[in-house]
């Protein structure tokens, strides 16, 4: 059985479209010093650092980590670096958590990032193959067709993305860290913004942000004497399957079943829809918080629009299970960073940190990533009470 | 001489990147069918879908794919996106149709354009062909066949695409 361990502190950086004023090594210094001043610490307290962030082409900066060393402090310490796609954010929160919880170190800095600015992800996602025609069209024109598989089969109505899109830049207007600020936003705007990847409007998709994430995650007795509430790591998972194998169900990937329900198994939960106060979910284009909401049971498969439509998943329609209550992938897209915000966002909700986007009373949160062809899944629950 | 420093925010640092693809056993095998005009898949041995292009694994079932199976160059199509910006090092011009394509005989889709098609007009379960380059331009390339265009038969109901045998779809 695994030790005991806690999120002791949170830094974030203020993600927008350009960080020109600092470098890489400047943006994760700014939130893992963030993180270390929520948690009252210096960095002599932190025994090892765990480093993520998504494919080196996003900056074309090979092996950033290997520059990073002294400007996270880890001259003489253990640093280790992640990479699982889009998921990285998330299993780098997981391996820094890990390494807690087997008593390896007592008290680590874990920090996630992309500085998307210094170099365009879409090209980076779109190279030529050898075996295929060159038509590579980003991670939307990946996602695309699994989305228009899914309205296919839900038959749900044709503006549930629409209105992913507006909930969560309405949740994103809470939270003064978040890139796109929209607190005007209309269905009626997102409907008539540009079809970029059809079925996928412009609106309907992620910013392309720069920023990092930064956690220091501490074991029992040292988030006992922490100055701010800890929140309790209760359930750790991860699974993966290859991108391509015949008869693999995309829209409802079973790697995303299966990692969900060994993460509520461990933490004792058996309706995520009741049992959770709220999930920050890895959602980059707006029809994947339906088609998440199936794959992690929230609702039965071919009904998680309906919980969207209902207003389940929103903070402002006082929802019973308010999705992305920062604003979400949808409102703010460091790619590598991403994952950890939600696992930040998850844990800054269950210690009553979330300010203006705060679920009243939260004692119990998901984090969730997902990467690569929808086929990495790193996932957390977080708890306001040891168990 | 000034004391003010300009502030720098931002260098143009070009990245170039050439690399060499080594086939492997199965790919090399379906790029040599390829060049010559034939969509080569493999089946498994263990639960009998067909691959395209091989990657001489069956990666459900973890087991070598060695039995090599011919198949049409019409398919059916399993989903698709119509795409409004360029793609980056593709000269194609937007808007354009990239359809998840399951060749008939095949349990696996692959991607290529759809043209020579009302774009509002496509859907999943549409039948289309390849229409090849002349054969004095084929190379190891998925670029001999420059696109697939729709075919006047029945629309295949979509729990049957990707089932299809390789002799096609009477509907």
């Amino acid at each position: 059985m695994a030790n005991l361990a806690a999120v002791v502190g949170i830094g974030q950086t203020k993600y927008m479209t350009k960080r020109t004023d600092v470098s890489i090594a400047g943006l994760l210094r700014e939130a893992a010093f963030k993180a270390l001043q929520d948690a009252e610490l210096t960095w002599d307290d932190i025994d090892a650092v765990i480093i993520g962030k998504a494919p080196d082409m996003f900056e074309g900066v090979i092996m950033p980590e290997v520059y990073l060393t002294d400007a996270l402090g880890c001259n003489g310490k253990p640093m280790l670096r992640v990479h699982t796609a889009g998921s990285v954010g998330g299993s780098t929160a997981l391996v820094a958590a890990s390494h807690v919880q087997s008593g390896t170190f007592k008290r680590v800095l874990t920090v996630a990032f992309e500085k998307q600015s210094e170099s365009n992800a879409m090209w980076a996602l779109s190279n030529a193959q050898p075996f295929s025609t060159h038509l590579n069209a980003g991670a939307g024109g990946y996602f695309a067709p699994i989305i228009r598989e899914y309205m296919r089969r839900s038959k749900a109505p044709y503006d549930v993305g629409i209105k992913v899109a507006v909930k969560d830049r309405l949740h994103g207007a809470r939270n003064p860290l978040a890139h796109l600020q929209k607190p005007d936003i209309t269905m009626k705007e997102v409907e008539e913004s540009f079809m970029l990847w059809d079925p996928i409007r412009f609106l309907e998709s992620c910013p392309s942000s720069d920023g990092a994430c930064a956690m220091v995650i501490a074991n029992e007795e040292l988030a006992d004497k922490a100055s701010k509430p800890p929140a309790w790591i209760r359930g750790v998972a991860m699974r993966s399957e290859p991108t391509m194998y015949a008869g693999r169900e995309q829209v409802n990937p079973q790697a995303g079943r299966d990692c969900a329900a060994d993460v509520y198994k461990q933490a004792g939960i058996t309706d995520p829809r009741k049992d959770l106060d709220c999930a920050e979910v890895y959602v980059p284009f707006s029809w994947y918080e339906p088609m998440w909401l199936e794959n992690l049971g929230f609702a039965p498969e071919g009904e998680g629009w309906k919980l969207t439509m209902e207003g389940a998943t929103s903070l402002d329609e006082g929802g019973d299970i308010p999705w992305n209550c920062s604003g979400g992938v949808l409102s703010s897209n460091p790619i590598g960073a991403s994952g950890m915000i939600r696992f930040a966002e998850a844990a800054r909700q269950v210690r009553g940190d979330a300010g203006a986007h705060q679920v009243e009373g939260a004692k119990l949160a998901l984090g969730h990533a997902y990467g690569g062809g929808a086929q990495f899944f790193a996932m957390w629950v977080v708890g306001a009470e040891k168990s | 001489m000034s004391d003010e420093q300009d502030v720098i925010t931002g260098i143009n640092a070009p990245v170039y990147l050439k690399y060499n693809f080594t086939a492997g056993a199965a790919p090399s095998r379906f790029l040599t069918q390829l060049k010559k005009g034939v969509l080569m898949g493999q089946r498994c041995p263990k639960c009998s879908a067909v691959y395209v292009p091989a990657r001489g694994s069956c990666a459900l079932c973890g087991v070598a794919t060695e039995e090599d199976v011919q198949l049409s160059d019409k398919a059916t199509v399993e989903s698709f996106t119509i795409v409004s910006i360029p793609i980056p090092g593709n000269p194609i011009e937007p808007p354009f149709v990239v359809a998840n394509l399951v060749l008939d005989g095949s349990n696996i889709s692959l991607i290529h354009l759809l043209s020579e098609c009302e774009n509002s007009e496509v859907r999943i379960g549409q039948r289309v062909q390849g229409v090849w380059k002349p054969e004095s331009e084929w190379d190891y390339s998925m670029n001999n066949i420059r696109y697939f265009k729709p075919i006047d038969e029945p629309d295949v109901p979509a729990e049957k695409i990707g089932k299809l045998p390789v002799t096609g779809w009477e509907g």
